[in-house]
């Protein structure tokens, strides 16, 4: 009896939760006067019109165009933070060395850095060298061990493989960086993966940085692309060409979330945050 | 020579690490200390030219940084709070032994993943225009519809709303320590004749208590700088409501291009954020160093 009353309790929350996004795809196939006039998500009929002129977008480039500029975001940007990140947590993880709890306590200073408060500065340096209105400030930063909680999460990972694989893999001829790869790697997978996930969602969803740094409607990312096509239809007549737009550009989220969702969960609650 | 002060292997020199670190230590330098040193420095300037601490005194002063420090600091009052507690009962909930809670935890987590995406706060905008579907539910329970855009306390609890609606990632830390609190540490309560209710109290909250001052941080930094929602939602409005700090550097840089006084804006953001993680550290110093 207890049992079923939680279940009733969590079925009611994830209904609550869930109801917006199932509203949001049942709108896309809904006419503009049903989208304001039926709260039932499930549409009439479904009419799949808003799709084809959703993927023409309200600019010269289709959808496709804004999805390829997302990823030459992305893909740098994901290989970037995961190599550096890897490198950096493994110095602080396993080596000793001058100034390391005056680093690590930099790395700390930096996670609490709020970003809105560096991105004026940065703007005004790349401005400066020229380089606006590129992916670069975008990408490169991330070159740099941008994201502490990254390095944070992993230093965790490997504190929690004994000291002894090293020390074997070293006796065995492994120099610092061939241990890293071939022994400690493969048991802070769900680490990396988690990270390379969290860069992945994290840069579909920035909004902030690509409307600073990129002008060029061509160069666009995905969320510029949709802010643009809300700005232009505003008057309220092509609601529902925004929404299947909406619709299409969360579906590369939801796919890397449902591809790793164990993994990544697993990721983040086994060493991350907690104690 | 590996000196024996630091303690690393035979033969790994004391410069491995560092150099390890080297990125990092880089992007500190190019990444956070320049921007920090920049911002100030900028700060002092108006249109290219010296002007001492005029920008920050103006700012202080004028109308608009403390109607958005008054905004910022309402909003992240009011957030915060509402989104630990709610994250930490589903947290309870999910604890329990019941199966196929994963399908929970799953529909629980996806909000917080996709919620900063521009695609889920354009589907909020749309339920909450006045024939939107929070209005038509209101009017189906025979409530009267409200203005959700144009009555100031409601622009800024469409903003919290979203923001609460993407507690997953605060769940999941909660769900993870709720999970490493041992098992018999329970079973010496029920023996010693504690209820559940007083077992969450005694044993379950001194349990976490850091992993709630961890989630209460990076909640309260995430929140003070809000952007993105007022942005889209409201554009600040109505009547400057839901203008947040970070709204207001975006707007003094790129709408009215005075340089000095935006980037004068953050720094000061930054002092207040880092006022704000002090406070929170030394208020709750006692209770984290309780029973270590």
């Amino acid at each position: 009896m207890k049992k079923l009353f939680l279940y009733l309790i969590l079925a009611a929350v994830g209904a609550v939760m869930l109801y917006p996004l199932l509203w949001l795809v049942g709108a896309s196939f809904k006419s503009n006067e049903e989208i304001f006039s039926s709260i039932w998500f499930m549409p009439q009929n479904f009419d799949t019109d808003s799709y084809k002129n959703a993927w023409q977008t309200v600019t010269p480039y289709t959808m496709g165009h804004y999805f390829l500029n997302t990823f030459a975001i992305i893909i740098p940007k994901t290989v970037f933070a995961v190599t550096s990140s890897v490198l950096v947590a493994y110095g602080f993880a396993r080596f000793d060395f001058p100034l390391k709890k005056f680093f690590f306590a930099l790395l700390i200073c930096g996670m609490l850095m709020p970003s809105i408060v560096t991105i004026m500065p940065r703007y005004l340096m790349w401005s400066k060298l020229g380089l606006l209105d590129t992916y670069i400030p975008l990408t490169l930063p991330s070159l740099f061990a941008e994201e502490g909680m990254f390095v944070f999460i992993l230093v965790r990972f490997f504190k929690g493989v004994p000291r002894e694989f090293d020390e074997a893999a070293r006796i065995d001829g492994c120099g610092t960086l061939k241990t890293l790869f071939y022994v400690l790697m493969p048991c802070i997978r769900p680490a990396v993966i988690s990270i390379a996930v969290f860069t992945f969602l994290w840069t579909m969803n920035d909004f902030l940085g690509p409307l600073i740094m990129i002008q060029s409607v061509e160069k666009y990312p995905l969320s510029l692309a949709l802010r643009l096509s809300v700005d232009s239809t505003g008057q309220g007549y092509e609601q529902r060409k925004v929404i299947a737009m909406s619709v299409i550009g969360l579906i590369p989220s939801v796919a890397v979330f449902a591809l790793a969702q164990k993994k990544f969960v697993s990721g983040i609650t086994a060493g991350g945050l907690t104690g | 020579m590996n000196t024996r002060k630091y303690l690393n292997p035979v033969g790994v020199s004391k410069y491995t690490g560092l150099a390890l670190i080297s990125p990092f230590i880089i992007g500190a330098v190019l990444f956070i200390i320049y921007p920090f040193v920049c911002s100030f420095a900028v700060g002092l300037t108006n249109r290219g030219s010296f002007v001492g601490l005029d920008n920050f005194r103006d700012m202080l002063s004028g109308r608009d940084f403390p109607q958005a420090a008054g905004v910022t600091f309402k909003y992240a009052l009011i957030l915060v709070p509402l989104k630990l507690i709610v994250s930490l009962l589903v947290a309870l909930l999910l604890n329990m032994e019941l199966k196929h809670i994963g399908i929970f935890r799953t529909a629980f987590y996806i909000p917080s993943i996709l919620g900063a995406n521009l695609a889920v706060i354009i589907m909020w905008q749309y339920l909450f225009t006045s024939d939107g579907l929070v209005n038509q539910l209101l009017s189906a329970m025979g409530l009267s519809p409200v203005s959700w855009y144009g009555n100031t306390n409601a622009a800024l609890f469409i903003i919290v709303l979203l923001r609460l609606w993407e507690f997953g990632s605060t769940m999941v830390i909660f769900l993870a320590a709720l999970r490493d609190i041992p098992r018999e540490l329970y079973e010496a309560a029920r023996v010693d004749g504690c209820g559940s209710i007083r077992a969450f109290f005694t044993v379950t909250l001194p349990q976490i208590k850091n992993v709630i001052f961890v989630n209460l941080i990076l909640q309260t930094i995430a929140a003070m700088q809000e952007f993105s929602a007022p942005y889209m939602l409201t554009g600040g409005g109505p009547l400057g409501s839901t203008r947040t700090v970070g709204m207001l550097i975006y707007e003094e840089m790129f709408t009215y291009g005075s340089e000095g006084t935006a980037n004068a804006v953050s720094w000061v953001l930054f002092v207040l954020i880092a006022a704000v993680v002090t406070l929170l550290y030394k208020l709750t110093g006692r209770v984290r160093r309780d029973e270590d």
